[in-house]
C-alpha cells in the first residue's frame, strides 16, 4: 500500500481499537454479576468458599478493568480523532446516550473503589455486597447505552437532513430507542454474561483438570457453569429475535450473511461452505426453510435476497464465516453448559458428586473461554462489517466520515504497539497473581486476608 | 441562564474538577516513583497509597465526561479539535493507558516493581503537557482550515513561547497541587515523617507555579492580546486567586490549618481557571467556534440538561460517600481498618 489513504487507516485503526477494547469490556461487564452471584450465595449460605470465590474474582477483574477503562477511554477520543465528520452529525442526534454512558460509567468506577477496599470495613456482610449492585448496574448500563450508539449508527432515526447538509428535527430519545436497539443491547448483555461465566468456569476447570479436588473449584465450577447455560439459552433465544430484526430492517445485511441471492419463498440457511468467485457455494449444508424461520417464523415466509440491493450498497460476503463461527460456537457453549448440568444431576443421584468431572467436559470448559471472546469478536465483525459502506446506514458511507488528517498511518502502528503490549502484560499480571496466591493458601487461612 | 452558558459552566466545572483530582492523581504518582529513587519510599508511600488506590478510575472519568460532552454540546469540536489533535490526542491517550495500566498493576499485581512505578510515575507528568495542548490551540492561531481540510501548524505551536509557558505551567502546577494536598493528607494521618517530607516539596514548588503563571499572562499578552485584554477586565478573578495562593502557603509554612491551606489551593485554581475561561468566551476556539453560533440543536440541549440533572443526583451522593470512606474517615486514613 504505497499511496497514503486515510479512510483505510482509520477502519484499521478503529477495528484494532475495538477488537481489543472489546474482550476487556464483555469481562468487565460480565464479571461483576458473577462476582455478585458468588458473595450473594456466600453470603446467604454463609460458606466461606463462595466468598473468597467473589474476592478473588474482585482481584482478578481490577486488572482488566485497568486495561477496559483506558482502551475504552481511548475508543471515546478515537471516535473524534478518526471519524470527525461523523461525529458532528452524531454529536448532535446521539449525544444523550453517550453522556449517559459517562454517568454509569461514574457510578461504576465510584462503587467499584468503595468495594475494593471494605472487604473487612462493615460489620454486616449484606452491606458489602449491596456496593456490588451499583457497580452491576454501572458496567451494564454503561454496555447498554453505547450499545444504543451503535444501534443507531444501523437503523437512524430521529433527525431529518436538509438540502443543505443541516441536521434538523432532532430528537434525541427517539434517536436513542432505535429498531435495532432492543435485541443488540439484550445479546450484548447475555453474550458478555456467557463470556465471563466460561472464563470463570475455565479457571476453576484448570484447576480441577491439573488434579486440585478442593470442594473450592467445585463450587466455583457449578455457580459459573449453571449461570453459563442460563445465559447461552437467552442469548440464542435473543439471537433469534435478531435474525427476525435483521429481516425487517437490514435485509442486506442478512443476505449477505446467509449467502441469499434472490429473494423467494421456503428459503433454506446455509450452513458452512465456501463461495467461488462465481458466487457460487461449495460444500454447505443447507437447511431448508431456516432462512424463512430465522427471518419471520414461517417456513413459507419470503426472505429478501441481496439481489435486491444494489451493488455498490451490498456488505462483503465473507461475513457469513463471522455468522457462522459466531453460531457454532454459541451453540457449542449451550452443550457444554447441558453437559456439566445432567452430569451433576447423574453424580448427585448416585451419591458420587465428589468424583471428578469427566476430562473431556473440563477440556471442553477450558477451550470454552476462548472461543466464548472468539464469539464475541465475530459476532461484532459481522454487525459492523455488515453495514459496510455506510457508516450511518441511509445517510453518511463510511468515507465520508473519515477524518482528513495525515500521520493516521503513524499512529496505527503506535496503538497496534501499545495493545500488544497491554495485552501480553495484562495476561502476565493477572497469571502471576493467581498463580502467587493459590486458593488453598488463602482458604488455610481463613479466606480473610484481603 | 441559556443554555449555552449553562452547557459550558458544567463542562468547565468537570474540566477543572479533572485538574484537581488528576494533578493529586499524577503528582502522588511521580512523588511515589521519586521516593523510591530516593530512598524515602517507605516514608510517604503509605500515605499516597492510601488515597490512591480507590480513586484512580474515578479521576479518569472526570476526562472523559468532559470530552464527551463537549462534543454532545458542541458538536462542531470534534469536527475541529478532532482532526486537528489526531496525533497530540494520540499521543495523550497513550501516556493515559500505560499510566492507568502500570498504576494498577503496581498495586495489585506485582508490588514494589520499579520498572512499572518508572513508568507511570513519569507518565503523569507527560499527560498534564499533552492535555493542556488543547488549551493552547483554544487560543487559535495553530489550527488553520483550507479548502475543507483542518490541519495543525506545528512549527507554530513548537516555536511559541505561548504553548511552551502552558506546557511548564501544567507540569509545575501538578507538583504543587499534588504535594499540597498529600501535605493535608499526611497530616490529617499524623504521620510526621511524610507530613515533613511531603511539606517540603510543597514549598519548593509553590515559587515556580507563581512564576509560571505570571509567564503564561505574558504570553497571552503576545499570543492573543484580546484575550489578554478581556483578562484584564476580569483581573479580580486573578487577584483573588493570588491572595489565595499567598494564605495555603502561609498555612503549610506554618503547619497549621492544612485542611484549609488545600481549600485555599482549590481556590486558588478555580479563580483563575474560571478567569480564564470566563474571558475566552465567547470563543471555544478562536476563530472558528463561538458559544452561540456552535452550539447543539434546542432538543438535544434540552435533553442533555435532564440527564445531567438527574445524574447529578446520583453521582453527588456517591462521591461523598467515597470521600466520606477514604478522605474524611480518620481511621482509614491513619490506615486503621474499623467495622461499621
Amino acid at each position: 500500500m504505497s499511496h497514503y489513504d486515510p479512510v483505510i487507516y482509520s477502519r484499521m485503526l478503529t477495528t484494532l481499537t475495538l477488537a481489543f477494547h472489546i474482550i476487556y469490556a464483555t469481562i468487565g461487564v460480565g464479571v461483576p454479576m458473577l462476582i455478585a452471584l458468588a458473595e450473594w450465595m456466600g453470603i446467604k449460605r454463609k460458606d466461606p468458599h463462595y466468598l473468597l470465590l467473589a474476592r478473588r474474582w474482585a482481584r482478578g477483574y481490577t486488572i482488566t478493568v485497568a486495561v477496559g477503562v483506558v482502551t475504552g477511554t481511548a475508543i471515546g477520543l478515537q471516535l473524534s480523532l478518526l471519524w470527525p465528520s461523523f461525529m458532528l452529525v452524531a454529536g448532535q442526534s446521539i449525544a444523550l446516550p453517550l453522556f449517559m454512558e459517562t454517568f454509569a460509567f461514574f457510578i461504576e468506577a465510584i462503587f467499584l473503589g468503595i468495594y475494593l477496599y471494605t472487604w473487612n470495613r462493615f460489620r454486616n456482610p449484606m452491606k458489602h455486597f449491596m456496593l456490588l449492585i451499583p457497580v452491576v448496574i454501572g458496567s451494564s448500563g454503561s454496555a447498554f447505552f453505547i450499545t444504543c450508539v451503535n444501534a443507531f449508527m444501523n437503523t437512524p432515526r430521529g433527525f431529518n437532513i436538509s438540502d443543505t447538509g443541516k441536521l434538523t428535527d432532532v430528537q434525541p430519545f427517539l434517536a436513542m430507542f432505535t429498531a435495532s436497539m432492543p435485541t443488540k443491547a439484550a445479546h450484548v448483555l447475555a453474550t458478555a454474561y456467557v463470556t465471563a461465566s466460561f472464563i470463570l468456569g475455565a479457571m476453576a476447570a484448570m484447576a480441577l483438570l491439573k488434579g486440585k479436588n478442593h470442594v473450592y473449584y467445585r463450587k466455583a465450577l457449578k455457580i459459573t457453569m449453571v449461570a453459563g447455560l442460563i445465559f447461552s439459552l437467552a442469548t440464542i433465544l435473543i439471537g433469534d429475535l435478531s435474525g427476525k430484526y435483521l429481516a425487517a430492517y437490514q435485509p442486506e445485511k442478512l443476505a449477505a450473511g446467509e449467502w441469499h441471492f434472490k429473494t423467494e419463498r421456503y428459503a433454506p440457511l446455509i450452513v458452512g461452505g465456501i463461495l467461488d468467485d462465481q458466487n457460487q457455494v461449495h460444500y454447505a449444508l443447507k437447511i431448508p426453510y431456516a432462512l424463512s424461520i430465522l427471518s419471520h417464523g414461517l417456513p413459507s415466509a419470503e426472505v429478501q435476497g441481496l439481489d435486491e440491493t444494489p451493488k455498490d450498497l451490498q456488505p462483503p460476503l465473507w461475513i457469513h464465516y463471522m455468522f457462522d463461527l459466531m453460531v457454532s460456537i454459541g451453540m457449542l457453549l449451550l452443550f457444554i453448559g447441558l453437559w456439566y448440568v445432567i452430569a451433576m444431576r447423574r453424580r448427585r443421584k448416585s451419591g458420587e458428586s465428589a468424583r471428578p468431572l469427566n476430562k473431556l467436559l473440563l477440556s471442553l470448559i477450558v477451550v470454552g473461554a476462548p472461543l466464548s471472546v472468539i464469539s464475541i469478536e465475530a459476532g461484532w465483525i459481522y454487525t459492523e462489517v455488515g453495514r459496510q459502506p455506510w457508516i450511518l446506514v441511509g445517510f453518511m458511507k463510511t468515507v465520508q466520515g473519515a477524518t482528513k488528517s495525515e500521520h493516521v498511518d503513524l499512529m496505527l502502528w503506535i496503538f497496534a504497539g501499545l495493545y500488544l503490549i497491554l495485552g501480553v502484560s495484562s495476561a502476565y499480571v493477572l497469571r502471576r497473581m493467581f498463580k502467587h496466591h493459590p486458593a488453598e493458601e488463602e482458604l488455610k487461612g481463613g479466606g480473610s486476608k484481603a | 441562564m441559556s443554555y449555552e452558558i449553562l452547557g459550558i459552566t458544567v463542562l468547565w466545572i468537570f474540566l477543572y474538577g479533572y485538574l484537581i483530582v488528576a494533578s493529586i492523581d499524577f503528582g502522588a504518582g511521580f512523588y511515589s516513583f521519586f521516593s523510591l529513587i530516593t530512598g524515602k519510599r517507605h516514608r510517604i508511600h503509605p500515605i499516597v497509597e492510601r488515597y490512591l488506590t480507590p480513586v484512580w478510575e474515578v479521576t479518569n472519568v472526570f476526562l472523559v465526561f468532559f470530552f464527551v460532552g463537549i462534543i454532545g454540546f458542541f458538536p462542531e469540536t470534534a469536527y475541529y479539535y478532532g482532526t486537528s489533535l489526531l496525533v497530540p490526542g494520540s499521543i495523550a491517550i497513550v501516556l493515559l493507558a500505560i499510566r492507568g495500566v502500570y498504576y494498577v498493576y503496581s498495586q495489585y499485581g506485582n508490588r514494589n516493581n520499579k520498572f512499572y512505578m518508572f513508568l507511570y510515575g513519569v507518565s503523569g507528568l507527560l499527560i498534564p503537557a499533552s492535555l493542556s495542548i488543547v488549551l493552547t490551540l483554544s487560543e487559535g492561531g495553530y489550527i488553520h482550515e483550507q479548502g475543507g481540510v483542518v490541519s495543525l501548524d506545528y512549527h507554530a505551536l513548537f516555536t511559541s513561547a505561548y504553548s511552551w509557558s502552558v506546557v511548564v505551567l501544567a507540569i509545575v502546577s501538578v507538583l504543587y497541587i499534588s504535594a499540597m494536598f498529600l501535605t493535608y493528607y499526611a497530616a490529617k494521618a499524623k504521620d510526621k515523617e511524610a507530613l515533613d517530607i511531603l511539606r517540603s516539596y510543597a514549598l519548593f514548588w509553590s515559587v515556580p507555579t507563581i512564576l509560571c503563571s505570571l509567564w503564561v499572562f505574558f504570553a497571552i499578552q503576545r499570543h492573543n492580546l484580546d484575550h489578554f485584554n478581556k483578562m484584564v477586565d476580569n483581573a479580580w478573578f486573578f487577584i483573588a486567586s493570588f491572595i489565595c495562593y499567598v494564605i495555603a502557603v502561609y498555612l503549610v509554612w506554618k503547619r497549621s490549618r492544612l485542611q484549609l491551606s488545600f481549600v485555599m489551593v482549590m481556590l486558588q485554581f478555580g479563580f483563575a481557571f474560571f478567569g480564564y475561561g470566563k474571558s475566552h468566551l465567547p470563543y471555544i476556539l478562536v476563530p472558528y467556534l463561538t458559544l452561540h453560533e456552535h452550539f447543539t440543536n434546542e432538543s438535544m440541549a434540552l435533553a442533555l440538561v435532564i440527564v445531567f440533572l438527574l445524574g447529578l443526583l446520583v453521582l453527588v451522593p456517591s462521591l461523598y460517600l467515597l470521600l466520606r470512606l477514604f478522605l474524611f474517615d480518620a481511621s482509614y486514613v491513619r490506615g486503621k481498618l474499623s467495622k461499621k
